[in-house]
């Protein structure tokens, strides 16, 4: 199938409507020491605009994530994919490429890499140059453990890619609670690396939880003498989360807090995750809506395509870049897509008087803790998420599980 | 927002960058900078086919002209194509 400019539902040849002309074009990615390939930084955008649009589909994805591998040298104990092991189903070479040819051809400008630890693949460093060879950006994430003096002289000499270090703590104590034994250390080397490389902007990101919030402005210390730009983004109870979420995410306290420091912050990026908290009032930057299935999507390591990285479950898969017609058709043809783009009810949400400030908030974070995706975000700020979640009897089980077979548990907490 | 360079002149000549991509969307188009990496929305198939032609033009009100743009939507075309041109989308000929 072939991108059509003109179908449905573009505007009549000679639309009555004059285009305003801060809507016609919304400059997104602000300029940054070293510009990312991969983060959609919008700024404010009414929702009867541009998201209006955004909701019922795009020809290709803006926003592409894709989980190289399971294989994980660290058992995170909010890892969203549940990564550990390889699966013995993951795209091979040949395989990849195909996928990184079809992007190329959809005109997918970036795509954001992840996994598990992407960079344990052996032809890791190989479908890096391929995407960017063919004038596809890459944002890779990593936990930074092969991140050498070699390879971070190499990144920071290439302009195609962007790198992002994962920690979840401003301390050791507070990150290997979460991140495992260690890996404070290894984050840490690998951003020294980078910086003494002279690679400047690359990314810190953070998954905001209880026990790290109140860090925030050491996290903004850490990304400023790094060079580098910080990155928050939320909790979801996804993959090995749903069994954590309960005991890690932010209070409602803590979650006003947060508000008011983005939006005194707008040069952090947040991928857009806290859309949830734009009913405290002002927006936060960005397009304030589930981009589900409408900007974003996932391709896991087998080539199954889900609606959103924090989706992975049989009931949001839409496809396989292995089914006939690849990738290309499962974002432009599959059911389940076709449904997240059509309009939403706002269900139990519609008497409120924030819906259009937070559209109800995150897909992911209702259906794995058992609200009805109709229903209030677990953490809704007006505390209408609270009774459901605690009468939500049955919650599904994150699916596919790859942890290793050892227990993941926390770390005892030094005190 | 970034300033690239010059105020932008609707009587002067402009042409899209070397290194920006046009994706068609429904709405009409994502713009794409390889060089500065921002992404630009074009909300109108109008300023789609204005702004891949307009370097085949004297000028940026020359092209409004031959492409038929109604008057009335002169200023939020310009407007538009200003912030374009303040984030290097299009340059000066």
């Amino acid at each position: 199938m072939t991108a059509t400019a003109a179908s449905p539902p573009a505007p009549a040849a000679k639309p009555v409507t004059v285009p305003t002309a801060e809507a016609a074009t919304t400059p997104t990615a602000e300029p940054s020491p070293k510009p990312a390939p991969g983060e959609l930084v919008l700024s404010p955008v009414k929702r009867s605009g541009l998201a209006d649009q955004m909701k019922s589909g795009l020809d290709a994805p803006i926003c592409l994530t894709w989980e190289l591998t399971y294989a994980c040298n660290l058992a995170c104990v909010h890892c969203l994919s549940s990564s550990g092991r390889r699966d013995p189903r993951e795209l091979a070479t040949e395989e990849a490429e195909a996928v990184i040819d079809e992007l190329q051809r959809m005109q997918v400008f970036y795509i954001n890499i992840g996994g598990g630890e992407p960079t344990i693949r052996s032809d890791f460093w190989h479908l890096v140059d391929y995407a960017t060879g063919r004038g596809v950006g890459v944002k890779f994430s990593t936990n930074g453990s092969r991140i050498d003096a070699a390879v971070a002289r190499e990144l920071a000499a290439s302009d195609y890619v962007d790198v992002q270090i994962s920690i979840d703590g401003a301390d050791a104590a507070t990150n290997d609670a979460v991140r495992g034994e260690g890996s404070f250390e290894v984050a840490q080397q690998a951003m020294e690396r980078l910086h003494d490389a002279g690679f400047s902007g690359f990314k810190i990101s953070v998954v905001m939880t209880r026990h790290n919030i109140g860090q925030a402005d050491e996290f903004e210390a850490v990304a400023r003498r790094f060079n580098a730009e910080l990155r928050l983004t939320r909790l979801r109870p996804s993959g090995r989360g749903a069994e954590t979420w309960h005991e890690l995410h932010p209070t409602d306290a803590q979650q006003r807090r947060l508000y008011r420091w983005l939006l005194d912050r707008p040069e952090v990026l947040t991928g857009d995750s806290f859309f949830h908290l734009s009913a405290l009032g002002e927006p936060l930057p960005g397009l304030n809506l589930c981009g589900a299935g409408r900007v974003v999507c996932l391709i896991d390591p087998i080539g199954d395509v889900y609606a959103c990285p924090f989706m992975l479950h049989d009931e949001f898969r839409a496809g396989s870049v292995r089914d006939a017609g690849g990738f290309q058709r499962v974002w432009q043809q599959s059911e389940l897509f076709a449904e997240l783009r059509r309009p939403q009810s706002a269900g139990a949400c519609a008497s409120c008087g924030q819906f259009d400030a937070c559209g109800g908030g995150c897909m992911a974070a209702k259906f794995f803790t058992g609200i009805p995706l109709d229903g209030p975000d677990p953490e809704c700020v007006l505390g209408h998420g609270e009774p459901l979640l605690d009468a939500a009897s049955t919650r599904p089980s994150p699916a596919p599980d790859h942890s290793r077979p050892t227990p993941v548990t926390f770390l005892p907490r030094k005190l | 927002m970034q300033h690239g360079g010059a105020e932008f002149n609707p009587n002067g000549r402009y042409r899209l960058h070397e290194r920006v991509a046009l994706r068609p969307e429904p709405f009409g188009a994502l713009a794409y900078h390889y060089d500065n990496r921002r992404l630009n929305f074009l909300r109108a198939p109008e300023l789609v086919t204005l702004v891949s032609s307009l370097g085949e033009h004297e000028s940026v009100r020359g092209a409004f002209e031959s492409a038929g743009l109604e008057d009335s939507r002169w200023p939020s075309f310009e407007k538009a194509l200003a912030s374009l041109a303040a984030s290097d989308f299009l340059v000066p000929i």
